[in-house]
């Protein structure tokens, strides 16, 4: 139950954010959520898009270089407490966790986090042995 | 008053140091024929002997030494003297693979050392001054060669090799340094921390003896007037001996060569055909009193000018411009030589692709390296921490190939200027020449 998330390289510099999300405008392509991490020079923006593969493809053919990751997304509760469950049970069974970005919708009350862990398989395992739902790439874009 | 270490040598007649030359040719021709098979097999090739080099007039016969040459020859290929005989080695900052390493008997160390000791003299040296040595020290010959050239001098040598700066000022205050050697962008930086510091009224500086890069008339200014002392410029590359191949005297018009030693030939580069004095072409050294490692008109790469006309100082000996450019892509930066294909070399080797682009710069009289590099997908991660950690890498195996540090940025993929579907490789901004 992981979802591929899309990763692109960008220069840290003013315009390139807007170059990367033209294409995805003017592609049709539907954006869930995205997180950007930077350092002074540059940056990765990773985004969980309704179609990575083709996503890429597009990104790549405008000249930019993508990579998919498979990441997990879990739902909690949209309240204090629920992202502590889960980067508890992570930290419990030594699971690194790489990076974490979350998301909310509009029409219920339970949030959305992305995990980046370094053991994909152990992560989905502990996580349902506490009964924090993963949910499908299919289920984020119908929210 | 002009003051010389040997001024019987440096005020010689043009007749008298033709003369030496002449002879020290033909001797130094048929002494490497005699010794190393590399050059006889060239002379032969030639339809050469040593007979035919009788004076400085058959010298153009000679076929040409390049750094490929050298670096074939590594590392004792061009060796005239059994390795018994030698005392030091000394090599040119990093090179792809093969560095060129020199040998020295002591008998070159010795004639290396007076060289040094003339440029000495002629920044105002005695052996009351104090000698404040912050070049590097170690196979780089900056160090070495104006350390022993203080030694012969008497001066008190203060061996301080390169960086430390905090070291480097308390030194200079405490044991009072009078002549400071280093790279002028070197110098230019101390001058500005002694005066960040309120120190301009502790050192007592006098002279400085700065080469091993190129640094312009403005820059020369900007030290004398910061540190209040005389700034000498002076040249000279490993392969030849080292720092002293030639100096500058009081007039800083041009450097002296120490003819006794070295003859200087002008060429263009292009087709090899030597020119007259006075016109702009490359440099070409041969060396006629060295032992161990005599090379026949090696082609310094540099481009400048010969002057013979009388000097104010009273040396007789030619003067050459600083240089005012290189016939080949070498970089000098903080002094150490740089090619561009050693950078890509490091790139390849690090799973980077062959875009690139060098970018050169001095800020605040400091030189700066830059390399951007295209992002390719075989780099690339979703991991910034991955990336940054490749980008260490990077950084440490330039530094481990060049010796000096290199900023690197990662740009975006076809970012990088291409003129004709080439990119173009270096962006030197400097304007040193």
């Amino acid at each position: 139950m992981t979802i591929n998330q899309l990763s692109v390289f960008v220069e840290n510099k003013i315009g390139s954010l807007v170059d990367v999300t033209k294409t995805l405008y003017e592609n049709e392509i539907d954006m869930r959520t995205l997180s950007v991490a930077e350092t002074p020079d540059f940056g990765v923006l990773r985004a969980i898009v309704n179609d990575p593969e083709k996503t890429a493809r597009l990104l790549t053919d405008a000249g930019y270089v993508c990579k998919l990751t498979p990441v997990l997304a879990v739902a909690i509760d949209d309240r204090p407490g629920g992202m502590y469950r889960v980067l508890q049970t992570l930290e419990q069974h030594s699971i690194n966790l790489e990076y974490t970005y979350a998301f909310v919708t509009r029409t219920t009350d339970t949030a959305y986090m992305v995990l980046r862990v370094a053991d994909n398989e152990k992560a989905i395992q502990v996580l349902q042995e506490q009964n924090i739902r993963l949910v499908s790439a299919q289920e984020v874009f119908k929210l | 008053m002009e003051h010389y270490f040997q001024p019987e040598i440096e005020r010689a007649s043009r007749d008298q140091i033709r003369a030496w030359q002449d002879e020290r040719l033909a001797k130094t021709v048929r002494h490497v024929y005699d010794h190393v098979p590399y050059y006889r097999t060239r002379m032969q090739e030639k339809g050469l002997t040593p007979e035919d080099i009788q004076s400085v007039d058959d010298l153009h016969k000679l076929p040409f030494l390049t750094k490929d040459d050298l670096r074939e020859a590594y590392p004792y290929g061009l060796l005239a003297k059994p390795l018994s005989d030698c005392v030091r080695i000394q090599s040119t900052s990093g090179t792809t693979g093969r560095r060129v390493v020199a040998f020295y008997t002591q008998h070159d160390i010795d004639l290396w050392d007076e060289c040094c000791a003339r440029a000495i003299v002629a920044a105002g040296g005695t052996r009351d001054d104090v000698v404040h040595v912050c070049y590097g020290y170690g196979l780089f010959t900056g160090g070495p060669g104006l350390n022993g050239g203080s030694h012969k001098v008497g001066s008190l040598t203060l061996p301080m090799s390169s960086g430390n700066t905090e070291r480097q000022i308390q030194f200079m205050c405490d044991l009072g340094s009078t002549i400071l050697c280093c790279t002028p962008s070197y110098a230019a930086y101390l001058a500005e921390s002694i005066h960040e510091r309120g120190l301009q009224d502790k050192i007592k500086l006098k002279a400085g003896i700065f080469g091993a890069e190129a640094w312009t008339e403005e820059m020369r200014a900007d030290i004398q007037n910061k540190l209040g002392i005389k700034a000498y410029d002076i040249y000279g590359l490993t392969e030849i001996s080292g720092p002293g191949v030639s100096f500058e005297c009081s007039e800083q018009t041009g450097m002296h060569i120490n003819e006794d030693h070295f003859i200087a030939e002008i060429i263009n580069p292009q087709t090899g055909e030597v020119l007259p004095d006075g016109e702009k072409g490359e440099l070409v050294f041969t060396s006629i009193t060295k032992e161990a490692f005599p090379l026949l008109r090696y082609r310094t790469r540099d481009i400048c000018v010969l002057n013979r006309k009388p000097c104010s100082c009273g040396r007789t000996h030619v003067k050459m411009s600083k240089p005012m450019g290189r016939s080949d892509d070498m970089l000098i930066i903080k002094g150490v030589n740089v090619f561009p294909s050693q950078i890509e070399a490091v790139l390849l080797q690090q799973g980077y692709p062959a875009n690139y682009q060098i970018l050169v710069s001095r800020e605040n009289n400091s030189d700066r390296l830059e390399v951007q590099v295209e992002m390719v997908p075989e780099m690339f991660s979703d991991s910034v921490s991955e990336i940054a950690q490749r980008e260490k890498e990077l950084i440490n195996a330039l530094k481990a190939m060049l010796g000096i540090y290199a900023k690197v940025t990662l740009v975006e993929p076809k970012t990088i200027a291409r003129s004709e579907g080439k990119a173009v490789r270096v962006i030197d901004t400097r304007n040193l020449y």
